[in-house]
């Protein structure tokens, strides 16, 4: 069954160019954050004091430039991206389990326990999240782990949501009885028939989680709550690069320009993974 | 077919009483509304106060330790030596009062006078994002969703999936480029009062990428209820094709956008913060940012309950349009 969705979303994805383009284009950044510093000359932090704000390709070496302090913009904006990405990921895989068992149980149990989960998941949907997150950056100190743990802790909700209705649909189905009657306790159950069942939505919502995870992350590091320097991220070279609007503009366009890519790649990925998945289509 | 005669029953002499009755369940359901807020705003109140509880050191951990006999009266001084359940009592009673306590590090305000500071700024700035969102997303949508797969449609289309992708601390600066630096047509940045020329661009770039997304939605909606059967009969009755989608169409197309408002309103609030401190406005969020930057406490809790306050307020009014639009909800109301 998991592997029918899996081919199935397969060849639809492969019938969407599109699609097909942002995921080569994630893939070759991926990449290049991977392996990228460790080819060009320069490390992340190091200062070139004879080219200090340098255009892209007026230096030797520096292909994109160096922001004011002398630093390679190219080799920052791959560390940036590699923070960003490393946080959305590790944020979307913390909403994932969180969301995927708090919603699975709720769907699964029914009755009160489903009403006062879902009840919870709704007091915690009506808070102003962004807010929080903020507080808790105050409260733990800012740093790539706190920003994490906010986001992951605000960022299940709807997955837990979506996993719910799917999993109420689920239950009703004849191999749960099978597997009830067969003896297998909750935790069998909705480990081994009801999440596997549940892949096509949640990797879906998970696509379009990660690109809200970096937004979420950037936005905190431009406003200085989030990332904080020598360390980049996506967010903080944005701010660095408003900062030099006038004189410099290429120190805003080329981190926003990776922001922007990865960003649009993910969405338009999630939305054909949608349509791929959706079993209204089918 | 049955609907026909309960409609008509509205145009007979007893319409006036049932639009008085109907006014009596709108007063209840909005009561019903703000009683049912006010456990989400206790919530809002008691988590924030919980987590800067949690802190791991206090407001008064300098880098010179203080002596222990003036710390103990500091503390005293601000009611910090209490348990932490009188201190979120009187917390709360302060509240009432409109007193947010005194803000730690702007050591001459309170967070009542600095939120008085930046309400007014931010408010203005939101409310004018949000109408521009609104009052130009709606059109375009329509327009987009008239011309399908026409020249304009995909132009709107481009745009929005544009605007989706660009968060507003991209937008912000790029303006700024565009129309401060190159064309010089507005200031950079700055508030000064009685010059309205300072709010342009603020404004258009918090509305920016919820313009791109009402238009989206409306477009989507619009194409959907214009399938719909009794479109077919407004034509079929001889309409103008205005009349049929301004009288007929639009108002129920409207219905996705309106529940995207509360949404919206939520991604302005956060926007506000880029946009006031990207500009150096006086409002909430730039004080928001600034209490978050120097530990704060008090301050950032203060405006947190503000910003939670205004998106419960504006969730209210976006159900209050719903309803207002929607008659399946108002009949449910009726009865």
């Amino acid at each position: 069954m998991t592997l029918g969705l899996g081919r199935e979303a397969l060849d639809a994805l492969r019938r969407d160019r599109t699609a097909v383009v942002c995921l080569v284009v994630l893939g070759l950044l991926v990449l290049a954050t991977l392996a990228g510093p460790a080819l060009l000359d320069y490390r992340e932090d190091e200062i070139d004091w004879s080219h200090m704000a340098a255009a892209p390709f007026e230096a030797p070496g520096h292909w994109l430039g160096t922001d004011r302090l002398g630093r390679d913009l190219l080799v920052r904006t791959l560390h940036g991206l590699r923070i960003s990405l490393a946080i959305a990921l590790a944020a979307t895989l913390v909403s994932l389990v969180i969301g995927v068992a708090w919603g699975a149980l709720a769907g699964f149990r029914r009755g009160r326990t489903d009403a006062w989960m879902m009840r919870f998941v709704d007091v915690l949907y009506s808070l102003p999240q962004v807010f929080f997150v903020i507080i808790l950056t105050v409260v733990f100190g800012r740093g790539s782990f706190t920003i994490l743990v906010a986001i992951g802790a605000f960022g299940w909700l709807t997955m837990a949501r979506i996993v719910r209705g799917q999993a109420l649909a689920l239950r009703e189905r004849e191999f749960i009885d099978a597997a009830i009657v067969g003896g297998a306790g909750t935790a069998r159950i909705l480990a081994r028939h009801v999440v596997p069942n549940l892949l096509g939505p949640v990797i879906v919502y998970a696509t379009l989680t990660l690109p809200q995870v970096i937004l979420v992350e950037s936005f905190l590091s431009f406003l200085g709550i989030g990332i904080q320097e020598p360390l980049a991220s996506l967010g903080n070279l944005v701010a660095d690069g408003a900062a030099e609007l006038e004189t410099a503009p290429w120190m805003l366009a080329v981190p926003a320009a990776c922001l922007m890519l990865v960003v649009f790649c993910f969405n338009f990925l999630g939305d054909s993974l949608r349509d791929a998945l959706d079993p209204r289509d089918r | 077919m049955r609907l026909a005669p309960a409609a008509a029953t509205v145009l007979q002499p007893d319409g006036a009483m049932r639009y008085k009755c109907r006014r009596m369940t709108t007063l209840a359901f909005v009561l019903r509304r703000l009683l049912g807020a006010i456990p989400t705003l206790v919530l809002v109140i008691a988590l924030s106060f919980m987590l800067t509880r949690l802190a791991p050191g206090g407001p008064f951990d300098e880098e010179q330790a203080l002596p222990p006999e003036i710390r103990a009266n500091l503390e005293a001084a601000y009611g910090l030596d209490e348990p932490a359940v009188v201190q979120f009592a009187r917390y709360l009673r302060g509240l009432l009062h409109g007193d947010f306590g005194p803000s730690f590090k702007f050591r001459d305000f309170t967070v009542g006078e600095l939120i008085a500071d930046g309400l007014p700024v931010s408010l203005g700035l939101g409310a004018g994002a949000m109408l521009l969102a609104l009052g130009f997303g709606i059109p375009v949508g329509v327009l987009a969703a008239l011309s399908r797969r026409g020249l304009a449609d995909r132009f709107v289309m481009a745009f929005a999936v544009a605007g989706m992708s660009i968060p507003v601390f991209v937008v912000a600066p790029l303006l700024t480029l565009v129309f401060a630096l190159w064309l010089r047509w507005l200031p950079v940045a700055g508030w000064l009062p009685g010059r309205p020329s300072d709010t342009v661009l603020p404004i258009v770039a918090l509305a920016l990428p919820v313009i791109a997304f009402v238009a989206r939605l409306t477009r989507g909606s619009l194409l959907e209820v214009l399938r719909a059967p009794w479109i077919r009969a407004a034509r079929a009755r001889g309409l103008a094709e205005r009349a049929v989608i301004l009288r007929h169409a639009l108002p129920a197309a409207l219905l996705p956008v309106v529940s995207y408002a509360g949404p919206a309103a939520a991604a302005v609030l956060a926007g506000s913060l880029v946009v006031e401190t990207y500009f150096g406005l006086p409002g909430m969020g730039r004080h928001l940012v600034q209490g978050a930057l120097n530990r704060d406490y008090t301050l950032v809790m203060g405006m947190v309950i503000v910003y939670a306050a205004l998106m419960i307020a504006f969730n209210l009014l976006a159900d209050l349009a719903y309803a207002a639009l929607d008659p399946r909800i108002r009949r449910e109301r009726a009865q």
